[in-house]
């Protein structure tokens, strides 16, 4: 070593960088704990949202196109026995928050190739902290591009016929619905070995998903028997019922609480195998 | 004790045997170099000895803990810095050292105190409230390993620190491994090249297929080698006599010469230099048309030790490691 290290020009001793053996005291762990690396995970992407507007831009930008192209191209054209826009503007709500969910796998398969997810995992920190945080401040994003095509839909026309209250159950609905989706998309993020396939393999079957659905037309008015059976079944078209029947005040029938069966057990399943997923996920 | 123990470590992914029962033994206060190809098994001890990755069979311990029993007490102890710089591109500097301070537990001016300390440690002091997005390939590995050791971690890991680095950056890095170990850091490096073995480690472990192969200080493994060889090209009435007598002392005895067409290689003793080959033929009148010193390499080293080269391994299991 020289006189001209950075090391002997340090402030004080106070700079150490080594540990002694057997002085190091062991990380307390526990729920506090696991809640607080929870949300330090969480600001580690919530701070970066500012700043690249433009992701947050094209992620908005998108809904409000798909908004004014189905209200618009479609809205003369499908019959649904009623106002299109009231009809439509929730299920293209349901299908962008549903869309939404996928930049959580890609944004855990950057970790995982960037070589952070192997970081993390060395640190003493709660295993699931770090997919908790991240679908968590994911959701926060969601909810921002919520807002924008509420404002957007409010322009067209949209009302919440149903009052503020159902109208913010609705949201509420959505929004939780997409909060247990980014947990099937932490598993193909931790389980595809690129960006780019956790890209594919995020949105490809949301397609069949969201438009094997009642959430552009109206099931019965499909074409053939099975497509209606499917769409009837679908979980993303009891979400989008309900989500339609608490925006536009009609009757809700099973369809909230079936709703909120499906968003429950989709996060406990998925959270499951995500973070034990996470626990043997390797750097590719 | 040594401070890292690894015995009979192994590990398969699928049919593919990464780790085939491995010894590594650290020493408090010194750098292992665990030295071998891509495709070795470097990375796969690594994650083992780091928790990332659970041993199929063997036990390794760090200050005495079991990794693969109290994987949350290792990890109170270690710092890892990997093959790629593992920062956060969106944040800053600063920002990514106090996150690492909070999942350590510290209190919030705690780490704030100790990202300061580390960014003027490591000379990024100018640039630690910058988005690192900006950051040179130096400067990254400069904050990855800061925030390897923000914890003042026991035992560093640093796999293959230097590949993909400039020659300046990788200096830069070799002298800041010189100055930890100084503090009395104990670390374990991998890398594929014995300069750098050489350079950073006082035992070096060369491993290949999952074990371990030949171990020793850099001096031992070279002799092992038989150290460097003079390719001479013999001009008119020249012979290999004659430039063996030529080159005296400075012949390796213990070595065999070789003799191709119109060629000598003679192996030659440590620390022979190549204007003292020269020097000693021209002295004795050899008439030689060209001389050329060669040192041993990386493909050296596996020829001689395991019979194939490097670059076979490598071109088997491409990808091995996770």
């Amino acid at each position: 070593m020289t006189a001209t290290s950075p090391n002997a020009t340090s402030p004080s001793s106070a700079s150490s960088l080594v540990g002694r053996a057997g002085d190091t005291v062991d990380a307390p762990g526990g729920v506090v704990w696991a809640l607080r690396d929870s949300w330090n995970e969480a600001t580690r992407h919530l701070r970066a949202v500012p700043r690249s507007p433009e992701l947050l831009l094209f992620a908005t930008l998108q809904p409000i196109m798909f908004v004014l192209l189905f209200n618009y191209v479609f809205g003369g054209s499908v019959n649904v026995g009623g106002d299109y826009t009231q009809f439509l503007i929730p299920g293209v709500f349901a299908q962008t928050v549903v869309f939404g969910s996928a930049f959580t796998g890609i944004g855990i398969a950057e970790d995982l190739q960037k070589g952070f997810i192997d970081r993390l995992r060395s640190l003493p920190i709660s295993q699931g902290a770090v997919l908790i945080g991240r679908t968590m401040s994911d959701m926060v994003r969601n909810v921002l591009t919520f807002l924008v095509m509420l404002g957007v839909s409010f322009l067209i026309g949209f009302r919440f016929e149903g009052g503020l209250a159902k109208g913010l159950l609705a949201t509420a609905l959505l929004l939780g619905f997409s909060y247990s989706f980014s947990w099937i998309q932490a598993l193909i993020g931790l389980s595809v070995k690129s960006v780019e396939a956790a890209n594919s393999a995020g949105f490809i079957w949301m397609f069949p998903l969201t438009f094997l659905s009642s959430a552009f037309v109206k099931p019965e008015n499909m074409t053939s028997a099975w497509l209606r059976k499917v769409a009837e079944w679908n979980p993303f078209t009891i979400v989008t019922n309900a989500a339609r029947a608490l925006y536009g005040g009609t009757p809700v029938g099973d369809t909230v609480w079936q709703s909120i069966v499906f968003a429950i057990a989709i996060t406990v399943v998925f959270s499951f195998l995500a973070v034990r997923k996470f626990k043997s996920a390797a750097s590719h | 004790m040594p401070l890292i123990q690894a015995e009979q470590l192994t590990k398969s992914f699928g049919d593919t045997k990464a780790l085939a029962g491995l010894d590594l033994e650290v020493e408090q206060g010194t750098v292992l170099g665990v030295l071998g190809p891509n495709g070795a098994g470097k990375t796969t001890a690594v994650r083992i000895l780091t928790t990332l990755l659970r041993p199929d069979g063997g036990r390794a311990t760090i200050d005495g803990i079991d990794v693969a029993k109290e994987p949350r007490r290792i990890r109170s102890r270690i710092g890892l810095t990997g093959q790629y710089a593992a920062v956060d591109e969106r944040l800053t500097a600063r920002e990514n050292l106090e996150l690492i301070g909070r999942f350590f537990r510290m209190s919030g001016g705690d780490s704030k105190r100790r990202a300061q300390e580390l960014l003027d440690r490591f000379r990024l002091d100018q640039a630690g409230d910058r988005v690192v997005s900006g950051f040179s390939g130096g400067m990254r590995r400069r904050l990855d390993i800061s925030m390897s050791l923000v914890a003042r971690p026991t035992v560093l890991f640093l796999d293959e620190p230097t590949t993909g680095l400039d020659p300046r950056s990788r200096n830069a890095m070799w002298d800041l491994i010189d100055e930890l170990t100084a503090e009395g850091m104990t670390t374990l490096l991998t890398t594929q090249y014995l300069e750098e073995a050489d350079r950073l480690a006082k035992e070096i472990v060369v491993i290949d297929r999952g074990q371990a192969i030949a171990k020793g200080t850099a001096d031992e493994l070279k002799d092992l080698l038989g150290g460097a060889r003079a390719e001479v090209a013999l001009g008119e009435g020249a012979d290999q006599g004659a430039v063996i007598a030529g080159l005296g002392g400075l012949v390796n005895p213990d070595a065999e010469p070789a003799v191709g067409a119109g060629t000598v290689t003679v192996p030659l003793r440590q620390g022979t230099t190549t204007p003292q080959v020269v020097r000693a033929l021209d002295a004795a009148g050899v008439a030689v048309r060209d001389v050329t010193v060669s040192r041993p390499t990386l493909d050296d080293v596996f020829l001689t030790l395991t019979g194939h080269a490097a670059e076979e391994v490598a071109a088997d299991d491409e990808g091995d490691q996770s």
